[in-house]
């Protein structure tokens, strides 16, 4: 009954309204909103180009061509050539062994700040937003602390704190990116606090936490994805700003902004150091960027 | 079946209070239709909510089924006994929910089994095509959402329904089916209905008993066949009637 | 109704298409009425394209929205010919529209006085004394008390049927030929209705305007209009003498009626109005 059918019968069945079950309306929702999505070039692009960064993060094993950590002093800072496409560092290891290896790390801090950032921003906000009262005031106090200070010098203080390394770099990152989100939700509940559906509940017996779960965070979702997916681009900066100032992953492991500070000192001589990782950082940023917007158009319920 | 007692809702402190519902008294019997009629802010959807549950600051007694309920806390069987259904067929679903997760939720908090059957019972008992289970609500129409709502209500087996303009938000021919499948149900199942409404005809279609309410007060209680061979005294009931039968040119403006 | 040999407003095929990226038909198709100095009514559910007339003949819609008739004209004008410019002109100085809620026509940051005067000083091109005497007058005809203390109120300070009135002030004050209203009572109450419609009634009279009023209300319309226009789908279905509606022939004007619970006619159970598609065709 609910099996889809092959082939153009597949297509139908996706936009079929008449749903025998929940996982075709659940596969007819995804299905439209990917035809809206790939209606859009850009944020197609940005897909892509993340879908490739997911990739090359994944088989970095398979698709660099050396190990990133070898040194080998006899051929440092060759340039660009079939040999070394990207050339050498100033150790001699092949960039873009070390870029391909460096996407795990710039994905692997994106990952783990989205994981702990999403479930505190939405859990703050969310309560601050429909418990209201005190709860409200406190949270909301904390937050203003954290938002009062600019988040690059928050996680520089707190990697210096916590002394330098990429998992600290990740703490420090999350503990900058959660206030705004949690603002988000707050304001996105306060909006359907008072919502009839809400209010349906309540009278129906629904308590505090299923109310919270089952009917806010669902609505709050799309802004929150949106906006982390906005906020990929700058935690990515930040992390490569850690890096760059030496806080974030130590060497020699591979990292975009360390990678593009250590060639700082050969820029001249060896241009392709800081500019092809710092290629690297601009074209996911942009990418991630172009992902939220789309994602954006439609997801939005406003503009539905 | 409900016993309002010297009722008051007062939104704010002290002196500046704004006192919505002001000490009123009414009986509503099992199995009838009891109309509540009135402008903007005269505080009949505040009654309803202190009946509801909704509106949670109020003075007096409230009592349904016998039972003596509190403003604050009410236990799970005591909200099961009466279900509201909203204005707002677009506001009171909803949007991410599919119609079977919305008839399943107050299934899930009660705890009540069979729930398969229960709401294919309850999507049949509205008049909606089983095919429209699985839809989303943006997928329905207003009236089609407005069934979903009273499906909801239903679905908890209550002895009361209380409907806040319930059709206010509909066409006149989708307001006739929600009129007529409100008439049919309480036919079917002897419920109690408290119905909200500015509109005097919708009222008086449905209702046995109308009150009028004024600035928080009833001004009349009067019944449907007084309503309709015109036997209403106070001049505000008289003027709301009127106002529902259409445009009267000699009516004179006093200026405001 | 005594024959008029010109028209206010007449209108011939109008249609008016939205662009979308589905093949939906358009929301106004082969439209046509006219308009004299009398009180016309188009009644109408939700989607009938009742509300999209009105715009049309305004010119509204934005720019995309693709409006072609047979013929548009308004005291003799080609409503599709004339530029924008122009457009302004009349829209205000001589073709007014009154919307439903007045909370989201008038501008919050102006003072109601300011914004009345303004409309007057645009069109009428009065003095600022002038402007603020006829602005006076204006909202004593709207029945308004103590109308020095009223051009000094913000919006948000004033009641709905209130806002209601200046709306109408402001958009008589210009004294123009034809007035388009659209749902102008449905946001207020009762008793507020009676008071606004009996204005709009006495000033339409008086200064012998014409008013096309929609609205979704038919005990309304039946008596406020002289004349009306039923909707569905897109196309005028029906055309009756306001005083006529109930010996409508067509299945759905009479549906429409017998849809309406009434306090004069109580029945048991509303008849349920069955839709036919060759209602919607041509």
């Amino acid at each position: 009954m609910s099996v889809p059918p092959k082939s153009e019968g597949l297509r139908a069945w996706l936009l079929n309204e008449d749903f025998s079950s929940p996982a075709q309306a659940r596969a007819h929702q995804a299905y439209v909103t990917w035809l809206r999505f790939s209606a859009n070039p850009l944020a197609l692009g940005g897909l892509i180009v993340v879908v490739l960064l997911v990739l090359a993060a994944w088989f970095a094993p398979w698709i660099a061509t050396h190990d990133p950590l070898e040194q080998d002093l006899a051929r440092a800072l060759l340039p660009l050539s079939s040999a070394h496409w990207f050339g050498t560092d100033e150790l001699g290891r092949d960039v873009y062994s070390r870029l391909v290896y460096g996407a795990r790390t710039t994905l692997y801090i994106a990952i783990l700040v989205t994981v702990i950032v999403g479930p505190i921003g939405f859990v703050v906000g969310a309560a601050a937003g429909y418990v209201g009262g005190w709860v409200d005031t406190v949270l909301m106090r904390i937050t203003d602390i954290f938002l009062a200070f600019p988040s690059l010098v928050l996680a520089l203080a707190f990697s210096a704190a916590l002394g330098p390394g990429i998992e600290n770099a990740v703490i420090a990152i999350a503990l900058t990116v959660w206030p705004p989100v949690a603002r988000l939700v707050r304001a996105e509940t306060l909006t359907f606090r008072k919502a009839d559906f809400v209010v349906a509940a309540e009278l129906q017996g629904a308590g505090v936490a299923r109310i919270m779960f089952l009917y806010i965070v669902p609505l709050c979702a799309p802004s929150v994805v949106i906006r982390l997916t906005l906020n990929m681009a700058s935690i990515i900066l930040t992390a490569a700003g850690l890096g760059f100032l030496g806080l974030g992953a130590q060497p020699p492991a591979p990292e975009w902004g360390a990678m593009a500070a250590q060639g700082r000192q050969y820029l001249l001589d060896a241009w392709w150091l800081t500019a092809i990782p710092g290629m690297a950082i601009l074209l996911v940023s942009l990418a991630f960027n172009l992902l939220g917007d789309g994602l954006r158009d439609i997801l939005d319920p406003k503009n539905a | 079946m409900i016993e309002v007692e010297n009722l008051t809702v007062a939104f704010g402190h002290g002196p500046r209070a704004n006192r919505v519902v002001r000490g009123i008294d009414m009986t509503v019997g099992a199995g009838e239709c009891f109309g509540l009629v009135g402008e903007s802010g005269c505080g009949k959807s505040t009654l309803l909510g202190a009946i509801a549950g909704r509106v949670k600051h109020w003075q007096g007694a409230i009592t349904i089924a016998g039972e003596k309920v509190g403003p604050v806390k009410r236990p799970l069987a005591q909200l099961r006994r009466q279900q509201m259904v909203f204005q707002d067929p677009f506001g009171s679903l909803h949007p991410r929910h599919t119609i079977d997760r919305t008839l399943m939720e107050p299934l899930r908090i009660h705890g009540i089994a069979d729930r398969e059957a229960r709401v294919e019972k309850a999507l049949e008992q509205v008049g909606l095509p089983g095919r429209f289970r699985f839809r989303y609500p943006h997928q329905l129409s207003g009236g089609q959402r407005q069934r979903v709502a009273i499906a909801r209500a239903l679905i908890l087996e209550p002895s009361i329904l209380l409907l806040d303009e319930p059709t206010s938000a509909l066409d006149v021919s989708i307001q006739a089916e929600i009129l007529n499948l409100l008439k049919d149900l309480r036919e079917r199942s002897g419920l109690t209905y408290v119905l909200v409404s500015h509109d005097m005809a919708v009222v008086a279609h449905l209702c046995d008993r109308i009150a009028v309410m004024q600035d928080g007060v009833f001004v009349e209680i009067s019944s449907r066949d007084a309503m309709i061979r015109d036997e209403v005294h106070h001049p505000y009931t008289r003027m709301l009637r009127e106002g529902s039968l259409g445009y009267r040119p000699a009516a004179a403006v006093p200026p405001g | 109704m005594p024959e008029q040999p010109q028209p206010l407003l007449s209108v011939r095929n109008l249609t008016v298409a939205f662009p979308s990226l589905h093949a939906v038909p358009p929301a106004v198709r082969g439209v046509s009425f006219d308009v004299g100095r009398e009180k016309v009514g188009i009644i109408g559910e939700s989607g009938s394209g009742k509300s999209t007339t009105g715009r049309a003949v305004m010119r509204l819609h934005p720019s995309a929205t693709r409006i072609t008739a047979d013929r548009m004209e308004f005291q003799g004008e080609n409503l599709l010919a004339v530029s924008e410019r122009r457009m302004q002109a009349i829209r205000g100085h001589s073709m007014a529209m009154i919307l439903q809620d007045p909370k989201y026509s008038l501008n919050p940051v102006m003072t109601v006085g300011e914004q009345i005067a303004e409309t007057a000083i645009l069109h009428e091109k009065l003095s600022r004394r002038a402007a603020r005497r006829r602005t006076l007058d204006m909202l004593e005809k709207v029945h308004i008390r103590d109308p020095e203390r009223v051009m000094g109120l913000y919006p948000h300070e004033v009641s709905g049927g209130m806002g209601q009135r200046i709306m109408i002030s402001m958009m008589l004050i210009a004294r123009p030929a034809l007035i388009i209203a659209d749902e102008p009572t449905s946001a207020l109450d009762v008793s507020v209705r009676q008071q606004v419609l009996t204005i709009l009634d006495e000033l339409v009279g008086a200064n012998s305007m014409g008013l096309l009023f929609i609205s979704h209300d038919l005990n309304l319309v039946r008596s406020f209009c002289d004349r009306v226009l039923i909707m569905y789908s897109g196309r005028i279905v029906e055309e009756l003498p306001a005083n006529a509606l109930d010996k409508a022939t067509h299945p759905y004007t009479r549906g429409l009626l017998e849809a309406l619970p009434s306090l004069l006619h109580p029945k048991d159970r509303l008849a349920v109005l069955r839709r036919d598609p060759a209602w919607a065709k041509t």
